[in-house]
């Protein structure tokens, strides 16, 4: 199929509907807009529903209810929009009902502004809502992942029967790039779970409620194995250049299209750098970064933010090699010069930075 | 016979044994003279007079009904407090067969969930709620509920429900009924048996009004909380009879129910096969257009800078457009946000014979200057060697570059004389690749028509960008 020039918003509409995706709620928000009006274009066209709720904690529940109906379902929305929804994300998690939610992240705390930043990663990652539940994160760099990363969301939320997060920054939700779609339409999935409305259905519960200690024991660990089972067979990462590389870059998003130009530029210079791009965002690509501290220096880690996936990947290395850091945030990207011009910085003085981080340690 | 134990001629649509707890297996977990349990059975009663019993599937809320799924036997779902008409619209539109019950407390309703039963009825969603006013959070043990009366004391209104402090019970049907929507508002009591009788009818409607198609149905059910109130079931259901339905009047708020028509059914879904063609991405290719050699490697970093409405994001989409269809990679990335509304626009468009990396272009080949405030921001970042296009008749002294190639030309003047000043940045794009050779002009003229669909402006821009390649050869400063 041809390649079509259209924004990241709406290559994840389109990729919904071609996964099944037959019903959206949502309530407007720069930058994630174009999603709703590209919903409120399509889906009605496409035999699903569109509905704009009265606000981001009614569009969740009203997507509990679609999926509770067995339909494939989403939302999206940006970082305000999203800790609205955060309750209803830890319901839709404890009554395993599978969905898709798309954070398309602004700058913040509070109203922010509307510029991309990479700050809602705390809140999407690690799970803003109550309870201990995770959510599969997916992390686009491009248009064409807007659509592909959503359609794999919709299996993974079926086969997971769990809320699966789509996470972009605002450049790539408003920038167009060519898209590939696939040329058949997914068929809609039956859930012999669902509450329809069926006599085949009629004894089905969906409900996040376990009152004795012991049974939401047993809930919560089952939950729990689901999770493990993702973080062995889920995680995803790109790997650019990063055979022989020394130094490692780790970013994800726009910031992973930036630190592509970072190596390119360095290798030009003879500079062993390498990219890992976490994909998925949880399960996080621990292994992998574990793999690489034994053949690099260090890692240079770089976000639209002061600061959060930096722990995940110290986290994952172990304190086994230095892990710098660098962001710009406010809704400031960094320049591909700056983030090299602190790469150059990081490698002329690799025990240094490791003397500091023992050191602090 | 205590009230409470009427229960026990059991209605179809109960389940034969309640699971919740093993001991108690045909009893609720309601408090005897509860009002729950009295509504449970009218609700099941009025299933199973329907022969609905599969087709229903109720919303259960959080409060001391937020078991229902123990006992009735229908599809059951539990949310989150106060959110159940936003999920029972979604089943709802989703499954329209279905047969959907929204269940609710005077918290759950009438506090958190103001919002969403508001809305819901608004909409008019063909759904029926049943709204349980106890005057109290039952669940939670006896804190102020919307509906508390005034001088109700409660565990948060220890003095006294005040109007100064609380504010005056919210009366639900008489909101709801301000509204156009609802087709069936009614409030009920469980005062004593003649009452529950009068429930019953009321219970059954709003149920039959869904079962017939039409819309938005609740019925307020003046209800006992014995526990809570701290009455016996007889003293609860005299208050419910002497207090309640003294601050609310029993009666039908809204009845359309003979005239309203039944919903129209949603169109049948399209063929999946259909999809692609809706999704309109079956038509990319559209024609034949030669490729551009991949061969030798170009790379265009270009941006574009003016005021909205100069049609800076437009002129980017066409190089973006026709310069995939010159099988180039591409990507073009807007400024967006309130940058837009304060009048200056800009966007990154990169054209490459490889993959591109990074979509943000902060050095650009070619910078296209719509104004001078955009030239200003950025003349200083242009590559050397490369082009700076800028709309008018010479750079200003302080922002000249000896390493880069300029083209002043007035672009707006050009497009007005050509007819339209709005179309000063096709003259720009004219100029454009008349000095750079970017891109053939039938890739431009591809994109064009895929971007503009007025015959009139597609033959207006055609000549701007005639005017604009004219201008080209005649003026053009290139670097020292
Ligand atoms: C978000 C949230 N806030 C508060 C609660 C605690 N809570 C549970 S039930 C309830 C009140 C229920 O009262 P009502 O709706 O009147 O129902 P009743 O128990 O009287 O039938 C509250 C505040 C909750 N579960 N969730
Ligand atoms: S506390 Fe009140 S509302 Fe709750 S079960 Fe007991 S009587 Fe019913």
């Amino acid at each position: 199929m041809a390649r079509q020039l259209i924004k990241g918003n709406e290559a994840i509409v389109k990729g919904a509907i071609l996964a099944g995706c037959r019903a959206y709620y949502g309530y407007p928000i720069t930058p994630a807009s174009e999603i709703a009006e590209a919903a409120a274009f399509y889906m009605p066209q496409a035999g699903g529903v569109f509905l704009q709720a009265e606000s981001e904690v009614a569009a969740v529940n009203m997507l509990f209810g679609a999926a509770a109906a067995g339909v494939r379902a989403m939302t999206a929305s940006s970082g305000p929009g999203i800790s609205l929804m955060q309750e209803g994300i830890s319901y839709l998690a404890g009554a395993e009902l599978p969905c898709v939610i798309a954070d398309i992240t602004r700058g913040g705390p509070g109203l922010g502004n509307i510029a991309p930043e990479q700050s809602d990663y705390h809140q999407v990652v690690k799970c803003g809502g109550h309870g201990g539940y995770r959510t599969i994160v997916l992390a686009p760099d491009s248009a064409q992942e807007m659509a592909d990363l959503t359609m794999l969301a919709f299996e993974l939320a079926d086969r997971y029967r769990n809320p699966v997060m789509v996470m972009a920054d605002g450049y790539i939700g408003q920038m167009m790039e060519p898209v590939e779609f696939p040329a058949e339409a997914r068929p809609l999935p039956l859930h012999s779970w669902s509450t329809d409305g069926t006599p085949e259905h009629r004894s089905n519960l969906i409900c996040s409620i376990e009152l004795q200690p012991d049974d939401l024991e047993r809930h919560i660990r089952k939950l729990e194995a689901k999770y493990q089972r993702a973080e062995r067979e889920e995680v995803r990462a790109e790997h650019y250049r990063t055979d022989d590389a020394e130094i490692i870059l780790v970013g994800y998003g726009i910031v992973a299209r930036l630190l592509k130009s970072v190596v390119e530029r360095g290798r030009a210079l003879g500079m062993p750098l390498g990219l890992l791009r976490p994909i998925t965002l949880y399960p996080f690509p621990v292994r992998e970064l574990r793999r690489l501290s034994r053949q690099a220096c260090c890692f240079v880690v770089v976000e639209m933010s002061t600061g959060q996936m930096v722990d995940d990947v110290r986290l994952a290395v172990e304190g086994r090699r230095p892990v710098e850091f660098y962001g710009r945030c406010g809704g400031n990207a960094p320049s591909a010069e700056e983030i090299f011009a602190f790469v150059e910085r990081v490698a002329a003085h690799p025990a240094e930075a490791l003397l500091e981080e023992v050191a602090d340690a | 016979m205590p009230e409470y134990q009427v229960l026990h001629e059991k209605a179809r649509s109960f389940y034969p044994r309640y699971t919740r707890k093993a001991e108690a297996q045909h009893q609720t977990h309601y408090c005897p003279g509860c009002g729950h349990g009295v509504t449970h059975k009218l609700i099941a009663r009025a299933i199973d007079e329907l022969g609905i019993q599969d087709r229903v599937v109720l919303i259960s809320p959080v409060g001391c009904s937020v078991f229902a799924y123990y006992y009735l036997d229908v599809g059951n779902v539990q949310v989150a407090h106060g959110r159940a008409p936003a999920a029972a619209t979604a089943v709802k539109r989703s499954r329209p067969d279905s047969i959907v019950i929204s269940y609710q407390g005077d918290g759950d309703l009438a506090a958190i969930g103001s919002a969403e039963i508001l809305h819901a009825a608004n909409r008019g969603e063909p759904v029926t709620v049943f709204f349980i006013n106890n005057a109290i959070y039952g669940m939670t043990g006896g804190q102020m509920a919307p509906t508390t009366l005034i001088g109700q004391k409660s565990t948060t209104s220890p003095f006294g429900r005040s109007i100064w402090n609380e504010g005056y019970p919210l009366h639900v049907c008489e909101v709801l009924a301000a509204l156009e929507a609802p087709v069936y508002l009614e409030r009920v009591a469980l005062g004593n048996s003649k009452q529950v009788m009068a429930a019953a009818k009321a219970v059954r409607r709003a149920i039959e009004n869904q079962v017939r198609g039409l819309g938005f149905s609740l019925v307020e059910i003046l209800s006992p909380c014995p526990t809570i109130w701290k009455k016996n079931p007889v003293e609860a259901q005299r208050w419910v009879r002497e207090e309640m339905a003294k601050v609310y009047p029993l009666g039908v708020f809204r009845d359309r129910t003979k005239e309203a028509e039944p919903r129209p059914a949603p169109a049948p879904p399209p063929a999946l096969g259909d999809l692609p063609r809706i999704l309109e991405i079956g038509d990319g290719a559209g024609e034949a257009l030669p490729p551009l050699p991949k061969d030798p490697f170009a790379d265009h970093r270009i941006k574009i800078a003016g005021f909205g409405g100069q049609g800076v994001l437009m002129l980017g989409e066409v190089l973006a457009e026709a310069g995939l269809a010159a099988g180039l990679e591409v990507s073009w990335l807007p400024s967006y946000g309130p940058e837009m509304r304060s009048g200056t626009s800009n966007c990154h468009v990169r054209l490459s014979t490889r993959a591109i990396d990074s979509p943000l272009v902060a050095h650009p080949t070619l910078l296209l200057a719509l104004n001078e405030p955009s030239l200003r921001k950025f003349s200083a970042t242009v590559e050397p060697g490369g082009w700076i296009l800028y709309n008018g008749d010479q750079l200003p002294a302080d922002c000249a570059r000896q390493d880069v190639h300029v083209a002043a030309i007035p672009f707006t003047r050009l497009a007005d004389r050509v007819g339209d000043a709005r179309a000063g940045n096709m003259v720009m794009l004219g100029a454009l690749l008349e000095i750079t050779g970017l891109l053939p002009e039938a890739h431009i003229d591809y994109a064009l028509r895929r971007k503009v669909k007025s015959e009139r402006w597609l033959e207006l821009d055609r000549r701007a960008l005639a005017a604009g390649r004219e201008a080209a050869r005649q003026g053009v400063t290139h670097a020292s």
